[in-house]
């Protein structure tokens, strides 16, 4: 591919690990792995066609759900791999580069502010945990007042009000028991975990998952705590009241932790901003804003 | 070196997430999350369809949601250009019934002040110019 015709889409990025390691490894486009190494950093690459990872290109094809599947899934099993051998610092899908130049450039500009990212990271895995609440699922459950199905003397009218009345309570009951739930799952596994960030909570009707998912969120563990990590949300698991339920996911490369500053503190307020831009920014420093308490 | 960390050593007992994860798990991280730097190719997700993206993408296929009867994206204006288009035209609506409002208002404090029919008539006039106008 002659210079002009190809772009370098870049994965995540990496210290330096013997590139024997993703010989065989598979990107977008089912395109090779390459990195790109710039001193002690190194971009995880892919050699693309220009002409379909351009504006344009892209602007048409993020709308074509199957090419953002397989894209997607590609980006993450990259990611996934490179990981398993050196600290990762996932980018965000579609970050395009005009040439390996380009690529350099950029870990030199960003040298440091990349290094302590992925320091901050460095030994950590994220978990994936939900929880829903599924109302219909409690209805094995007897009602609040045990009443078995039919009453000898109710009228139709009474019996179906009763049922409306139960499937309330019941309903209600359940919305209650699962915002205990996510209290008592977040405050168990943040103490478990190093950091926490909430995701927006998942369409169930689009995920095909049952119930409600009303609680999305993702703990930056240590590796090596992530099995004392399980065993909470096993635990959890088995006291969560009927109608709701806990999922785990992962792990994963730390998507949800890896943020970088954006440039280096002492350019961006200029002086104009007061004390509490600055005193924000102190406490962002110290490592992600999930780290506050809500 | 610095970080010579094979991290994933300890937790080969969980089952991992690979590549069978769930797609709406895998779009919400490399998506929405992930570090954000600025490539050649300028590409705001956030900007354009990215929610278009996300929701559609959270369903195996969009000709399958809209079997299911689930295609609100259509009518949300940040998730469907064909929505934007009408939202920008009822915005437009929207704006030129507030000029006709408030050009009936104003004329309407005189109106009552004189207590007229024809100031009535007028207003009446002026409400019909003005749908006439929207069609």
């Amino acid at each position: 591919m002659s210079g002009g015709e190809s772009a370098a889409y870049v994965y995540a990025l990496t210290r330096p690990f013997p590139a024997g390691a993703v010989r065989e490894l598979r990107g977008v486009g089912e395109h090779p792995v390459r990195l790109v190494a710039e001193d002690d950093l190194v971009a995880v690459t892919s050699a693309v066609p220009l002409r379909e990872y351009d504006e344009d290109a892209l602007k048409a094809k993020l709308e074509d759900l199957d090419w953002l599947e397989a894209v997607a899934r590609a980006h993450n099993r990259v990611v996934d791999e490179v990981a398993r051998h050196a600290v990762t610092l996932p980018l965000r899908l579609a970050t395009v580069y005009r040439g390996d130049d380009r690529v350099r450039e950029m870990l030199r500009d960003g040298r440091h502010r990349f290094g302590a990212a992925l320091s901050r990271l460095a030994g950590r895995v994220e978990w994936g945990v939900k929880v829903y609440a599924d109302p219909a699922a409690s209805s094995s459950a007897p009602g609040p007042s045990g009443t078995p199905q039919t009453e000898a003397r109710e009228s139709p009218g009474k019996a179906y009000l009763r049922r409306r009345r139960e499937q309330r309570q019941r309903r209600d009951d359940t919305w209650e028991q699962a915002t205990g739930l996510v209290r008592e799952v977040d405050e168990a596994l943040r103490g478990l975990a190093e950091a926490r960030e909430q995701h927006r909570p998942q369409h169930v009707r689009l995920t095909g998952e049952r119930g409600e998912n009303v609680l999305n969120a993702a703990y930056l563990v240590p590796a090596e705590r992530s099995q004392p990590f399980l065993d909470a949300v096993a635990r959890l698991r088995e006291r969560a009241p009927g109608g709701t339920r806990i999922e785990v996911s992962g792990p994963w490369v730390p998507y949800s932790f890896a943020s970088v500053a954006d440039e280096p503190a002492a350019e961006t307020a200029g002086g104009a901003a007061g004390g509490p831009a600055d005193a924000g920014r102190r406490a962002g420093a110290g490592g992600g804003p999930s780290e506050g308490a809500p | 070196m610095t970080e010579p960390t094979p991290w994933r050593s300890q937790t080969t007992a969980v089952q991992p997430s690979g590549g069978g994860s769930n797609l709406a798990d895998v779009l919400e991280r490399v998506l929405d999350k992930g570090v954000v730097i600025a490539g050649d190719i300028k590409i705001n997700l956030l900007d354009i369809e990215l929610l278009t993206i996300k929701l559609r993408l959270l369903v195996a296929s969009v000709d399958k949601a809209k079997e299911m009867g689930i295609d609100w994206w259509e009518h949300d204006p940040a998730l469907s250009s064909a929505a934007a288009r009408e939202e920008d035209e009822l915005a437009l609506e929207n704006r030129r019934l507030r000029d006709h409002i408030a050009a009936l208002e104003g004329e309407d404090a005189p109106a009552l002040r004189a207590g007229g029919v024809e100031a009535d008539r007028a207003a009446a006039r002026q409400r019909r110019q003005a749908e006439e106008r929207e069609r």
